[in-house]
């Protein structure tokens, strides 16, 4: 309990784990932001990206005769944005849009659309889970000290998600359609009043945190067995990332990924799994009477 | 934006009917339903009605208050907890309960132990939904989370409430939950008679609940909550504190839920964790939507009517059934927001934009046909 290295391994863990969350929560806040919906399919966009990973690795089977994941795991990381956002794209044209400013009732839509892309995968894929091979130099550690191991799989993700970030970051600040988002979060009517097309707007960052969610699927495919209902095994915690962090806002969801991250892992070291969640939840429940709004609030009118 | 309005009932016969006739003929259904049904069917009937009163406990906040908790089951889950304890102690016979034994625990622990008098046992199945429901509503209404972020604390809550009781496998019995509960006051589970009076009193509890909603909504107390669901802040620059109100019926309908759980866990033997997790959380919100949100009445009839065509269906074809909730869902906001309920009352359906657009084109295809056919007769 008390040895250092332990902690060190468990907020390492805390990071790795966040960053996944953050992925995931990024295209959450981003739509809440953006339309003032919460999108419950989110989940399956990362299940789409796992099970995208797993097709392409198939495919090189077929087609080499080995998984040859060295290669055919890095083509799946854009691939796997591709595939998740473009399902988020259709997503939002044929449903979503339509249901502006019924928040409530795009739950349960879209909770709908949840239900149907798993049973989908099952029908495709099967309902037992399947695996992916790691690409053969990620399954290492790296040892800092006798006590200190990290496993270089937990390194890559959060370098991914920190390269995911960049680019997130390039284009909400420093492109034309990410000025247009910005414009729109602020003030719909006078951005769109102003000449910005609205509605391309949200189904382009529509498309784009879905396929955030895709690439953390990817990553999730390194860590542990893909399944069609494994989206709904983090999408909650997603969700109090969100609310934690402010609906709607890049920064605040970024600290608060993290911070839920680290605190479960913390939980989770010194008591158990499920008391480690059920204190976390109860921590921003408690939060909220201080901060209501989340870590940080869009200033807007 | 879809609103609900209050209805108000023209007067008269035809006001009447409109009113009354579909609760009256669905309770002269359901008694008579052991005449026609077998005694499977009957149970199963049973089991649903009490869905129904988790659907009008969900109803009464989301149809009125505009509050949509995805976590209900938590509440029936407990009241089903609370009174399975009772069975489970009634079956022990005086010895530590079984799944106790098998984890290792020497004696009873100290909360279970009221559980073996009825009178503790009974109003636990209110008080705790309740009490649970009153302190997170309290949390959250007083800090004005609403909406969407209330949905998702809800539905954290049924997370966090299943999880911990599978956890807790030597106090819950974990995931298989509380099972073999034999016998109710001595009368047995497994007989036709002891089913068939559970069935009348689900039917008792759900008609007591159904006028206790109504009593809610049609009092004063009810027109505000509309008027918090319609508009909040008008209510608070009124001058009331709608976080008081919020609380109050949540905990109300909370503690119905529970009534819904402790009427379901002697008619199927068993609870378990999986009845209080997200799933089975979120599906009774379909049911109600199904029904019609905001009649009471609706919640009711749409959870005989999914829960029935979900046994039915699933039962021969499972794997359709997960596509079909899946488009209940989508289609009960999209195409039919009111619900069976707005159906019966000529309210209309509602087409999506792009199905209308759809539409018209298809009209404009069909009546350009039918001229060019015009033109060549």
């Amino acid at each position: 309990m008390t040895d250092p290295a332990a902690w060190a391994v468990q907020v390492f863990n805390g990071l790795s784990m966040g960053s996944i969350f953050l992925l995931v929560a990024l295209g959450l806040a981003l739509s809440f932001g953006l339309m003032n919906i919460i999108n419950l399919a989110h989940g399956e966009f990362i299940m789409i990206g796992a099970y995208t990973t797993f097709s392409i690795q198939q495919l090189a089977i077929v087609l080499t005769g080995t998984p040859a994941a060295d290669y055919s795991y890095f083509i799946s990381i854009p691939v796997a944005f591709l595939v998740a956002g473009a399902v988020g794209f259709v997503i939002e044209r044929l449903l979503i849009r339509h249901l502006y400013g019924r928040s409530l009732d795009t739950l349960l839509a879209t909770w709908g659309v949840g239900l149907f892309l798993q049973q989908l995968a099952r029908t495709i894929f099967g309902a037992p889970n399947v695996q992916v091979v790691s690409p053969s130099w990620l399954i290492a550690t790296l040892d800092i000290t006798t006590n200190l191991v990290l496993p270089v799989k937990r390194i890559f993700i959060i370098a991914l998600v920190m390269l995911c970030l960049g680019g997130l970051f390039w284009y909400m600040f420093r492109s034309n359609w990410g000025r247009r988002t910005r414009a729109v979060m602020q003030n719909r009517p006078m951005a769109s009043s102003l000449g910005v097309a609205t509605n391309q707007v949200d189904s382009l960052t529509f498309a784009l945190g879905s396929g955030l969610a895709g690439v953390a699927g990817c990553a999730l495919a390194l860590l542990g067995p893909i399944g069609p209902s494994m989206g709904t095994f983090y999408i909650v915690d997603a969700f109090i990332v969100v609310i934690l962090g402010g609906l709607g806002q890049i920064r605040g969801t970024i600290l608060a990924a993290l911070l839920i991250g680290m605190f479960n892992s913390i939980f989770e070291f010194s008591t158990t799994a499920v008391v480690g969640k059920v204190l976390v939840f109860a921590l921003v429940i408690l939060f909220l009477q201080w901060k209501p709004r989340g870590l940080m609030q869009l200033r807007g009118r | 934006m879809l609103t609900l309005v209050v209805r108000r009932f023209p007067g008269g016969m035809s006001g009447h009917l409109a009113r009354f006739g579909p609760p009256v003929i669905l309770a002269i259904i359901l008694l008579a339903a052991p005449l026609f049904l077998s005694d499977f069917r009957i149970n199963l009937l049973g089991k649903i009605l009490a869905f129904a009163i988790l659907a009008l406990s969900l109803d009464l906040i989301w149809g009125y208050a505009g509050m949509l908790s995805l976590g209900h089951g938590v509440f029936f889950g407990l009241g089903g907890y609370a009174f399975a304890m009772f069975l489970k102690l009634e079956a022990a016979k005086g010895e530590l309960p079984d799944f106790m034994f098998w984890s290792g625990l020497q004696e009873l622990p100290i909360f279970w132990a009221p559980f073996q008098h009825a009178w503790f046992a009974i109003p636990m199945v209110v008080i705790l939904p309740g009490l649970l429901a009153g302190a997170l509503g309290f949390l959250v209404f007083r800090s004005r989370i609403t909406g969407v972020y209330f949905a998702l604390i809800s539905q954290a809550l049924a997370l966090m409430v299943s999880i911990l009781f599978i956890g807790q496998q030597p106090y819950t019995g974990g995931t298989n939950g509380l099972t073999n509960l034999t016998s109710v006051f001595g009368h047995s589970l497994y007989s036709v008679d002891t089913q068939k009076a559970l069935y009348y009193i689900t039917i008792g509890f759900l008609v007591g609940s159904y006028v206790l909603c109504l009593g809610i909504v049609s009092s004063p107390f009810g027109r505000l909550l509309v008027a918090i669901r319609d508009d909040e802040n008008r209510v608070r620059f009124s001058g009331y504190d709608p976080a008081i109100f919020k609380t109050a019926v949540y905990a109300v309908s909370a503690a119905l839920a529970g009534i819904g759980g402790a009427l379901f866990a002697p008619q199927v033997g068993i609870v378990s964790p999986t009845m209080m997790g997200i799933v089975p959380s979120i599906e009774v919100a379909v049911w109600v939507a199904v029904g019609g949100r905001g009649t009471l009445i609706g919640a009711i009839i749409g959870a005989i009517v999914v829960n029935y065509a979900k046994s039915l269906l699933s039962e021969s074809f499972p794997d359709f059934w997960t596509y079909f909730l899946g488009a209940l869902f989508i289609g009960a906001v999209l195409i039919f927001p009111r619900g069976i309920i707005g159906l019966l009352r000529r309210e209309g359906w509602q087409w999506p934009q792009w199905m209308s657009v759809a539409r018209r084109r298809m009209a404009a295809v069909g009546s350009a046909t039918s001229r060019v056919w015009g033109g060549i007769k």
